[in-house]
């Protein structure tokens, strides 16, 4: 499969912040790709340095097999970006903005954004200065949307929008999946976890961990809580096993993700009445990562 | 009210740069204009010389008003530059207004202040306070200068208090232009169409002579500044009207604001169509939609300045003929051309000045698309940054032609009818106004030099034209050395109709301005956006 978006050892300075330190993103063909990391870590950074808005102090990045900086215009014919922070025209009314950006962009696909204007439930008819922040993502995401592009690249675009909003998106965001490439900056975990085929974490402006959901999963360790017929047997001793709080015959115990088989077993020889397992959530991946960086009350 | 203290020490602290910038700019400008005065001017009798010359000369009257005593060199301070100053102390006033009121507004700060123990009224009281004491400190300041410089205490206090009424006045229009609409930009149009209609009806007022309508300058709190007669008589009286219209606008914007909601402005907003017009469809198409309203604006002002100019004219003509020794007087200051000419030749120079206002405005409309975060998505599409920049620049060069070619119409048409040959008048006007796009050129190339190598730094350039102002208005005044003159474009420009159209400096100019359009653009091109 080939790399719509391809970025090795991107660094971009701004005085005497460095804002990206190195950062290596791939972003396959026909994917959706989750960008996670907290605020200021360099996520809208890297995004505007893919849209040739920054000039990068060094790195390479490859944007649709192009260059982002020197083929931008051309490049910019084939992709959608929706902005963290939308900002309209005080004069201009929604619907203007969704033919406008449409158009500079090369086309706009009618029917979709009927369907879109629909289904985000946004009044075209209003001016830009009147619009909440909410309905401003909305406009740029009906105008992205809509468009005929094969990369759209959205930084936060639900911040703003109410749950029934973000379904709505989400939904929208599954019809793409295969059509197009999509790079989905957040850190709505959740909506990272029901959309994307694979994430990159980034931190201070360097990649920490990148990959499927899955794999990144295995990294990590799975909750497990159960009742036992018996009492447990054995289960202190394996490997991997973490935090194992024995009540009678109710035990709770994290397990790494690789040693979850040998953990089962032990649960299964003492009999199992009942059983839940939890898959780690992002949140737990996102904190592992970040765990260390608030700071330590004692060494 | 409550909390209008703590709102002034924030305005103060967010202003610690802008605000010593326009007080010590302004007393400065008055204070040094006031000492070079005194050298030129040392004796009665060249004072006595200006004050016959100058005073009576129908171009000086339209411009800045009459000159009441000219044996003073206060005296001929308050009719040099009161007008000029009053009209920068007015921007000054109703910029401070807007920035403290409905820009806050409009960018949602004001919003986080209201939800703290702030009263209603409290952002518009602290604003006003500031551009109230703000002109109050220039004013006396001005005063305390003048009577330093050996003036009477009197009329030091009677013009730099002159100078304060206009910043009052302003501070008032300002504050209630900012309730009317939702964006700062239409509050502050509204407000400087205030002042341009302040400034046409005391030019009329002034050069109308006695048998025309000259009460039009009593209209004009422009007018006031000089019918206060400064070191002459020191009508002290006049101010009192400044601060009477002064509380009644406040008064009004105080009402306004308690009778609307947060954000929202008095005049309505309504639905818009729902799909674009195929116009707006390309970088330019943008760009025309965001220009054209000012473009409209700044076309029927210059307009109808050319034309209240052009009626004058005819005047002038009628003042001279019945004064053969003031004729020959004008004739010596303006070279070998018509009386008549001279005069068009030296308003057609202000209506210069001010089309530089609009290019400036016109260029800077990109550094704001780009930091109000606008920018970006277009450039995020197949527009390229050449194409970008260009859209608007385009309304800059071109658009300053249009502009000022109206000027030239408006004054064309109505001199034209008064002397009965208006085919020949237009033609001659049109292309004497239309002889500054040069000039103007070199003014938007500064602009645009700024916005592609220090974008943060764009906003300077009002500080480029605010000097070309100064070295215009005052510098000959002054007796500057001709270098320094000719650091302003507009110095080269041919005093046209009547001098020779000279193509050599205007295809100087043009070579000047052109090259710092290329290395702006050039440098935006290679810059970071944001």
């Amino acid at each position: 499969m080939t790399a719509a978006i391809s970025v090795s050892g991107l660094v971009k300075t701004f005085g005497p912040t460095r804002a990206l330190d190195g950062l290596d993103l791939t972003v396959r063909e026909g994917e959706v790709h989750g960008f996670l990391g907290p605020n200021g870590s360099g996520k809208s950074t890297t995004i505007r340095v893919l849209l040739g808005l920054l000039r990068a102090d060094a790195g390479t990045a490859t944007l649709l097999g192009g260059d982002p900086w020197r083929d931008a215009a051309a490049l910019h014919r084939r992709l959608a970006y929706v902005p963290g922070d939308v900002s309209l025209w005080p004069n201009l009314t929604g619907g203007e903005v969704i033919d406008l950006l449409g158009r500079l962009r090369g086309g706009l696909d009618e029917k979709r954004r009927k369907v879109l204007l629909d289904r985000f439930e946004l009044d075209p008819r209003k001016k830009g200065r009147t619009y909440s922040k909410g309905n401003r993502q909305k406009v740029a995401l009906v105008a992205a949307l809509a468009s005929d592009v094969e990369l759209l690249i959205l930084d936060e675009p639900t911040s703003g929008l109410d749950p029934l909003m973000e379904a709505v998106f989400q939904e929208a965001v599954e019809e793409e999946r295969g059509r197009r490439t999509v790079l989905l900056s957040s850190h709505i975990l959740a909506e990272v976890e029901a959309l994307c085929d694979r994430v990159s974490i980034i931190r201070n402006g360097r990649t920490v961990e990148s990959g499927t959901l899955a794999e990144l999963r295995h990294l990590t360790r799975t909750s497990v809580s159960a009742e036992l017929a018996g009492a447990p047997n054995g289960l202190a001793a394996l490997p991997g096993v973490h935090d194992l709080k024995v009540d009678g015959q109710r035990v709770r115990f994290e397990v790494d993700t690789d040693h979850l088989d040998q953990a089962l077993r032990a649960l299964v020889s003492s009999g199992v009445r009942t059983l839940t397992s939890q898959p780690p959530t992002l949140e737990e991946l996102f904190l592992r990562h970040y765990e260390d960086e608030t700071p330590k009350v004692s060494s | 009210m409550t909390g209008t203290l703590a709102l002034l020490r924030l305005a103060l602290r967010r202003d610690r740069l802008l605000l010593p910038v326009w007080v010590i700019g302004l007393v400065g400008i008055t204070l040094s204009t006031a000492s070079a005065m005194g050298e030129l001017y040392g004796t009665e009798a060249l004072r006595q010389q200006i004050g016959v010359t100058a005073g009576s000369n129908p171009a000086f009257l339209a411009m800045l008003g009459p000159i009441y005593d000219y044996t003073t060199i206060g005296g001929i301070l308050a009719w040099r530059w009161g007008v000029f100053g009053a009209l920068l102390i007015a921007l000054m006033a109703m910029f401070l207004v807007t920035r403290h009121t409905r820009a806050e507004e409009e960018t949602g700060r004001l919003e986080l202040i209201g939800s703290t123990v702030t009263g209603r009224h409290a952002p518009l009281a602290a604003a006003v306070l500031l551009s109230a004491l703000a002109s109050l400190l220039i004013g006396v300041l001005i005063a305390v200068g003048l009577i330093g410089l050996g003036e009477g205490a009197s009329g030091s206090f009677a013009l730099g208090l002159a100078f304060t009424s206009a910043g009052w006045v302003f501070t008032g229009v300002g504050a209630v232009a900012a309730q009317l609409t939702e964006s700062s930009r239409t509050g502050n149009a509204i407000a400087g169409g205030v002042l341009g209609v302040a400034y046409l009806l005391r030019a009329v007022g002034d050069a109308a002579g006695d048998a025309g309508p000259q009460w039009l300058t009593w209209l004009s709190p422009l007018g006031w500044v000089e019918l206060v007669q400064a070191f002459a008589d020191d009508r002290w009286w006049v101010l009192g009207l400044s601060v009477l219209l002064t509380v009644v606008l406040v008064g009004a914007a105080a009402v306004l604001v308690a009778g609307r909601d947060l954000t929202a402005g008095l005049l309505p907003t309504r639905l818009g169509p729902a799909r674009a017009p195929a116009s707006l469809g390309s970088a330019f198409g943008l760009a025309w939609r965001l220009q054209r309203g000012m473009l409209l604006g700044w076309t029927l002002s210059l307009f109808v300045l050319g034309a209240v100019y052009g009626a004058v004219a005819r005047a002038v003509e009628d003042m001279l003929k019945a004064n053969p020794a003031l004729e020959k007087v004008m004739s010596q200051l303006g070279g070998s051309g018509q009386i008549v000419d001279v005069y068009l030749a030296s308003i057609l120079g202000i209506i210069g000045l001010f089309s530089a206002i609009y290019v400036v405005q016109a260029v800077l409309r990109l550094r704001a698309e780009e930091a109000d975060f606008r920018a970006e998505p277009v450039l995020a599409t197949s527009v390229r940054r050449l194409s970008w920049v260009a859209s608007h620049v385009v309304f800059a060069t071109l658009g300053v032609a249009v502009v000022l070619a109206a000027a030239g119409l408006g004054a064309g048409l109505v001199h034209g009818a008064r002397v009965g040959d208006v085919g020949g008048q237009v033609a001659r006007l049109v292309g004497s106004a239309l002889a500054h796009v040069p000039a103007v050129w070199v003014v938007a190339g500064i602009a645009l030099l700024l916005f592609g190598l220090f974008p943060k730094l764009a906003s300077m350039s009002w500080a480029f034209l605010v000097a070309f102002l100064v070295l215009g208005q005052l510098g000959p005044l002054l007796d500057l050395d001709q270098w320094a003159l000719d650091l302003s474009p507009f110095t080269h420009i041919p005093k046209v109709p009547g001098a020779d159209l000279a193509a050599t400096p205007l295809v100087w100019l043009t070579v000047v301005a052109a090259a710092f359009v290329a290395v702006g653009i050039g440098g935006f091109r290679r810059r970071d956006i944001g």
